[in-house]
């Protein structure tokens, strides 16, 4: 268990408890969105960020909700570390009419404009000029907000990929792209589907940083991140952050994971995120078991509420599918 | 009250462009982007000035005005720019994104169908998306068949998106003007064998609302309805049907999403008789939609057959006898009547 980087040191006990009850939030939600899933009472796909926390808790830790952040098919953990209503997430997965989009996104759709989460997105590749739209508007009305642009080893590949970071570099745009490079497209491996070895790599295509960060290390993700923000934010221009991560479950629930060995998830789970920070913590002194201890019930129990609450909750009226098209028609 | 508005000559591009300038004058958060809308970006010489104003001139002389900063030249990058200019109006701006030619929506179809029509019924109503793309249509040029199809049935089958086809310089005008005030995605199709088109334009920043049909014509034995260019072969088909005695009452719908099909019917319930016009390909199109409609609603107004004229089922032909053979004719439109009539 370690935990590294010069973040490590700077953060204060707030902040960390902070990003340590954010992670378990993520870690939480998705275990449970699994059970249910399982039991039947979540509709249609979902894909679970569970492994990955520290990515998107060490970066948007950082951002406020002017700050907007595109997000992907596994975006649970982006929402929630965003800031996005867990009981209007939970209630969203289960298709009920007090979920954050109505009932009428689901998993893959969850947004809340008003804290700068332009979406979930079904679409492999499909956030990333929408991130470059989101840095436009930033940078033509002067708000001081970033972009932050989450998609997957996978989604480097797409033509969306290369077009928003050549027109993030060449307008100056104050976006930060971040690879979640975990591991596998789908069920293809990254060594076979991309020909970079690292993804970053691709950065010096269009003659901006490219930085690999270890996904799984809250800290050091934290602080190639705040770098990439300040110089965003500074209008220096794009950034293109790869984060090594690995998710813990399939690609969907019910994918039966025959890509991919168990001793390889028993490997990466030697080195969990949250442990880690956990770790961390109490070796610093900075919380007791007992303080961790507490956070850790106080998420499941906001957890279990969010799922009793949306359980109990109506599904939407049929009338209700035919609202939203437009603003006006 | 009768408001008099002054009126002058102008064409269909200028009209266009008018438009534009007001929509930037009166709203600082609209913002052009497209390839070579102003063009020249980063020549010494032409700081701020255009080197083309759009491929066809249609944005000319827009970045003197505005600045680089307001009318932004993109790379060739429609997938990139169009999504865009639509995360950009889901945050704030108000931008107009040009798709040089409907043909290219391969390139960014995905931006517009997936991304920006579908995020207010996605987000549950808590976003909108007031983007507006103008892009070229039509054949007649020899274009040949990536650069001349219309496309906007692909576009009208899709909810979330609003469709606009002016037909004369007027409706370009206030037609855009209510496109780009307006808070959803629309496309905004112009026909390029119209730029070089001209006609009476009201001066002033009056909008025309989208969702209302225009009767080009008034006549009480057929009705023809006709989109884009259409209308001005329907026109032409009406003056030789009239030598004939036949009255023809020509519907341009100037928007086919919304569509008014109130005008519509009502017209059909006067003449009993309905042929509609379009230049794009036939199978599911706004033609048959159109067609379709009337069917359902208008059924006991009818005295005969709907008659559709339309492009065939092919993709637009290049050399001129062949394009000429593809474009639905005045001709063939008075051949339509008279079956009917």
């Amino acid at each position: 268990m370690s935990a590294t980087g010069t973040a490590a040191i700077e953060l204060d006990r707030d902040t960390l408890l902070g990003m340590y009850e954010r992670m378990l939030q993520i870690r939480t939600f998705e275990d449970m969105a699994g059970k249910n899933f399982a039991a039947g009472l979540i509709p249609g796909f979902v894909h679970l960020y569970a492994g990955e926390e520290a990515v998107a808790v060490g970066i948007c830790s950082q951002l406020t909700d002017t700050d907007v952040i595109t997000s992907t098919h596994r975006g649970h953990g982006h929402c929630i570390a965003k800031g996005v209503d867990i009981p209007g997430m939970v209630a969203e997965l289960m298709g009920k009419s007090t979920g954050i989009c109505k009932g009428k996104g689901g998993s893959m759709h969850i947004a809340d404009v008003e804290k700068g989460m332009l979406g979930a997105n079904g679409i492999v590749g499909g956030g990333i000029p929408l991130a470059c739209g989101a840095a436009l508007t930033a940078k033509t009305l002067g708000t001081g907000g970033v972009a932050v642009c989450f998609f997957g080893d996978g989604a480097s590949n797409q033509g969306t990929f290369h077009e928003g970071l050549n027109l993030a570099a060449i307008w100056n745009l104050p976006v930060v792209f971040v690879c979640e490079n975990n591991g596998y497209a789908e069920a293809t491996p990254v060594h076979y589907h991309c020909s970079a070895s690292d993804i970053a790599n691709r950065a010096s295509a269009y003659e901006i940083p490219g930085v690999v960060v270890d996904g799984l290390d809250v800290f050091a993700v934290y602080e190639a991140a705040r770098e990439a923000i300040d110089r965003a934010r500074r209008g220096d221009g794009p950034t293109l952050l790869e984060a090594k991560t690995y998710r813990y479950y399939g690609h969907f629930q019910g994918d039966q994971v025959t890509y991919r060995t168990a001793e390889e998830l028993e490997r990466f789970k030697q080195r969990d995120p949250i442990q880690a920070l956990r770790g961390a913590l109490i070796d610093r002194g900075l919380a007791t078991a007992e303080e961790l201890d507490a956070i850790d019930a106080r998420v499941t129990r906001q957890l279990d509420e969010a799922w009793n609450a949306a359980r109990a909750a109506p599904f939407p009226e049929p009338d209700e599918v035919l609202t939203d098209v437009y603003v006006s028609y | 009250m009768v408001v008099e508005t002054a009126t002058r000559q102008m064409t269909y591009q200028q009209a266009i462009n008018e438009a534009l300038r007001i929509a930037m004058r009166e709203d600082p958060t609209v913002v052009l982007l497209g390839e070579d809308i102003a063009g020249g970006a980063e020549v010494d010489h032409l700081i701020n000035e255009d080197a083309w104003g759009g491929p066809m001139g249609v944005t000319k002389g827009l970045v003197q005005e505005f600045g680089r900063n307001r009318v932004l030249d993109t790379p060739i990058t429609e997938s990139g720019f169009i999504g865009a200019a639509v995360a950009a109006a889901a945050t704030g701006l108000r931008p107009v994104a040009e798709l040089m030619f409907v043909d290219f929506f391969g390139c960014c179809m995905d931006q517009i169908f997936n991304q920006g029509a579908k995020f207010r019924y996605m987000f549950g109503g808590k976003a909108a998306c007031p983007v507006t793309i103008r892009t070229q249509i039509g054949a007649g040029v020899s274009a040949a068949a990536q650069h001349s199809g219309c496309h906007y049935s692909v576009f009208t089958h899709m909810p979330g998106i609003k469709c606009v086809v002016p037909s004369t310089p007027a409706d370009a005008k206030g037609l855009l003007l209510s496109a780009i005030r307006d808070d959803d995605v629309v496309m905004f199709f112009e026909n390029k064998v119209l730029y070089g088109m001209k006609g009476e334009v009201p001066e002033g920043d009056e909008g025309i609302p989208l969702g209302k049909a225009d009767i080009k014509h008034a006549g009480d034995d057929v009705t023809i309805v006709a989109i884009s260019r259409m209308v001005t072969q329907a026109l032409k088909a009406a003056e030789t049907l009239a030598s004939e005695g036949i009255e023809a009452e020509i519907i341009d719908p100037r928007t086919l999403s919304p569509l008014d099909e109130e005008t519509i019917l009502a017209s059909v319930a006067k003449t009993h008789r309905l042929v509609i016009v379009d230049e794009d390909n036939p199978r599911c199109s706004a033609a048959t939609d159109i067609a379709a409609m009337v069917a359902d609603k208008g059924f006991d107004t009818l005295d005969a057959p709907i008659k559709l004229v339309t492009a065939p089922h092919t993709p637009v032909p290049f050399s001129p006898p062949l394009e000429q053979a593809y474009v639905p004719s005045p001709e063939r439109i008075v051949e339509a009547v008279r079956e009917i009539a």
